[in-house]
């Protein structure tokens, strides 16, 4: 044995000796002042409790009728109707209450004010995204008849329905001190007529938008690519899309399809309390989440009328008049353009276009649907 | 000021409605819709109590902050009224209410229910004082009268007692200071014992 391999033998003995202290230490401290649960669990079921304090002595069983009231237990009442409760009192009205002024009004509403203000923002920075090269005179169909009104019958009910809940909501802040009282009754009794007849038309235009449309927004791989260029937004970035583009799809599917079913669940819920099974705290929650999906919807709205209007060239007429230039659609919607052209869809100028509806539509060059305007 | 108040006394009240009868009558109050209704705790156990309810007349009052259009106003003694000509039948007070006190004449589909309805403490409405309109849409006013709420008035055993807050804490306090200091030396376990 040399001397060497002594030194190496004991610093590894002293490097072990630390972790198993180091380990029993860490143990210990966690199992030890544990100890008394086993005590606790050991000692207990050999005898009865050793004393009673002086709270359990001394119960009051009226105190505890107070308390069950205070809780919201339900007692026994003779009268009826619809609206009466057993309860003596609930929680659910101030929880509602505090909810409503307080996170969904302000967060709610500057969460609003601070998109318009994004979107105006980035629209004076970076202006319209044109269409590269310019028109090219020749049109395909984006859009048929049928899905185009069903596109603006939804579009005009989101919005009768997005003002008028947004006055029941911020009305009294905002529009009161400004119109007074008599007449911002008058209008809030409109409004809300109209929110809720309007709910159910709309609630059927969404439930037929995602089922004739959620073919064209199931995501792709190269939707991939167009999250990771950021849509090409910002830049000259072009990247692919089919029929649809990401952010369409995450329109599709987040605004449309999920905040879309939240909304008319709970305005169902809201608007029928003759359905009976609504208790206080169902209709108050509902009321919550119906305002809340309600309000990001209109966040992401904004952001959808802004980019199909105002913020790219040639994507409004899409949805007007149902055709776009085939520039548009090889800059925005590449991969639609060659199925759309490989599919024996052939661009149209407008002097063609002009013509066919003078004479009526060739033969079979143009389905049915596609030549109203 | 006084601050008018209600004060349901548990220990007297015998479950009889009479402050029930008494605001329906006074007001005509139609059908399914009560100002005014007596809970019964553990209804035919021992240890039952029974308490009529109605608006609270709270002094930050849950309907008035979630109101859409303001309609509610508090006067100067404390009693939260509202006004009908501005109420649209939204039900937010309903579900804000503690107490579920606000009333609707209807509930049908698409949220149609007709003005709220609720306790006035028997003070009226912002029409003018025992006008026509002001007893149809709010009931008598006999708080302008000099009068106490008249459910308040009917109670046969003084169990529900309305006015200024300070008043009637008094008269509580002294029924409670008669009964004796400590609650378990009255009540139902003092006289017939803890195990009927």
């Amino acid at each position: 044995m040399n001397k060497h391999h002594d030194a190496a033998v004991r610093a590894r003995r002293r490097w072990r000796s630390m972790v198993w202290s180091m380990m029993a230490i860490v143990f210990l401290a966690m199992a030890l002042p544990s100890a008394g649960y086993l005590f606790a669990q050991v000692g207990e079921p050999t005898g009865e409790p050793q004393r009673q304090f002086s709270e359990q002595r001394e119960t009051n069983p009226r105190s505890d009728m107070w308390r069950d009231g205070r809780r919201g237990e339900g007692g026994f009442t003779t009268q009826t109707g619809p609206y009466v409760t057993n309860q003596l009192m609930t929680n659910v009205g101030e929880n509602y209450r505090q909810i409503r002024q307080g996170p969904l009004m302000t967060v709610g509403g500057w969460f609003l004010v601070a998109v318009f203000l994004a979107i105006t923002a980035f629209y004076l920075l970076t202006g319209q995204k044109k269409i590269d090269g310019g028109r090219t005179g020749r049109t395909i169909v984006r859009w048929k008849a049928y899905e185009r009104f069903l596109h603006w019958f939804n579009a005009i009910c989101f919005i009768i329905l997005a003002i008028t809940g947004l006055s029941l909501l911020f009305g009294r802040t905002v529009l009161i001190p400004i119109v007074g009282h008599q007449a911002f009754s008058s209008y809030a009794e409109f409004a809300y007529g109209a929110h809720n007849f309007v709910g159910p038309a709309f609630s059927v235009g969404v439930l037929v938008m995602i089922v004739l449309w959620a073919r064209h927004n199931i995501p792709k791989k190269h939707d991939w690519v167009w999250f990771k260029e950021g849509g090409g937004i910002i830049g000259n970035k072009h990247p692919p899309a089919g029929k649809m583009n990401g952010g369409e799809k995450v329109w599709f599917w987040v605004g449309v399809f999920a905040l879309g079913l939240t909304v008319i669940i709970t305005g169902l819920i809201a608007l029928f309390p003759n359905l009976g099974f609504q208790t206080r705290e169902i209709m108050s929650w509902a009321l919550i989440i119906h305002a809340t999906a309600a309000i990001l919807w209109m966040g992401l709205f904004l952001g959808h009328a802004y980019i199909g209007t105002l913020g790219t060239e040639g994507a409004l007429e899409g949805m007007t008049r149902g055709r776009v230039d085939v520039a548009w659609a090889k800059q925005h919607h590449d991969l639609w353009y060659e199925d759309v052209v490989a599919a024996g869809e052939k661009p149209v100028s407008e002097e063609e276009l002009h013509g066919r509806q003078q004479q009526g539509p060739a033969p079979g060059s143009t389905p049915a649907g596609e030549r109203g305007t | 000021m006084a601050r008018m108040k209600f004060l349901c006394d548990a220990e007297r009240c015998i479950e009889c409605q009479a402050c029930v009868t008494a605001c329906k009558n006074e007001h005509e109050v139609p059908w399914g819709v009560n100002r005014r209704r007596v809970i019964v705790m553990n209804d035919g156990r021992p240890g039952e109590k029974s308490i009529s309810v109605a608006c609270m007349h709270c002094t930050d009052a849950p309907c008035a902050a979630v109101c859409p259009v303001d309609c509610f106003y508090t006067t100067a003694d404390g009693i939260v009224l509202h006004d009908k000509d501005l109420c649209i039948g939204c039900g937010y007070c309903f579900y804000a209410c503690p107490f579920g006190a606000p009333q609707y004449p209807q509930q049908t589909a698409f949220g149609v229910r007709g003005k709220m309805d609720k306790c006035t403490f028997c003070a009226g409405g912002p029409e003018p004082v025992h006008s026509q309109e002001e007893l149809t849409k709010y009931g008598t006013n006999r708080v302008e009268e000099g009068k106490l709420p008249l459910c308040a008035e009917m109670c046969a055993t003084k169990a529900l007692i309305a006015g200024d807050g300070n008043v009637i804490a008094d008269i509580y306090r002294k029924r409670v200071m008669t009964r004796g200091g400590r609650p378990q030396t009255w009540g139902w376990q003092a006289a017939y014992g803890d195990d009927i």
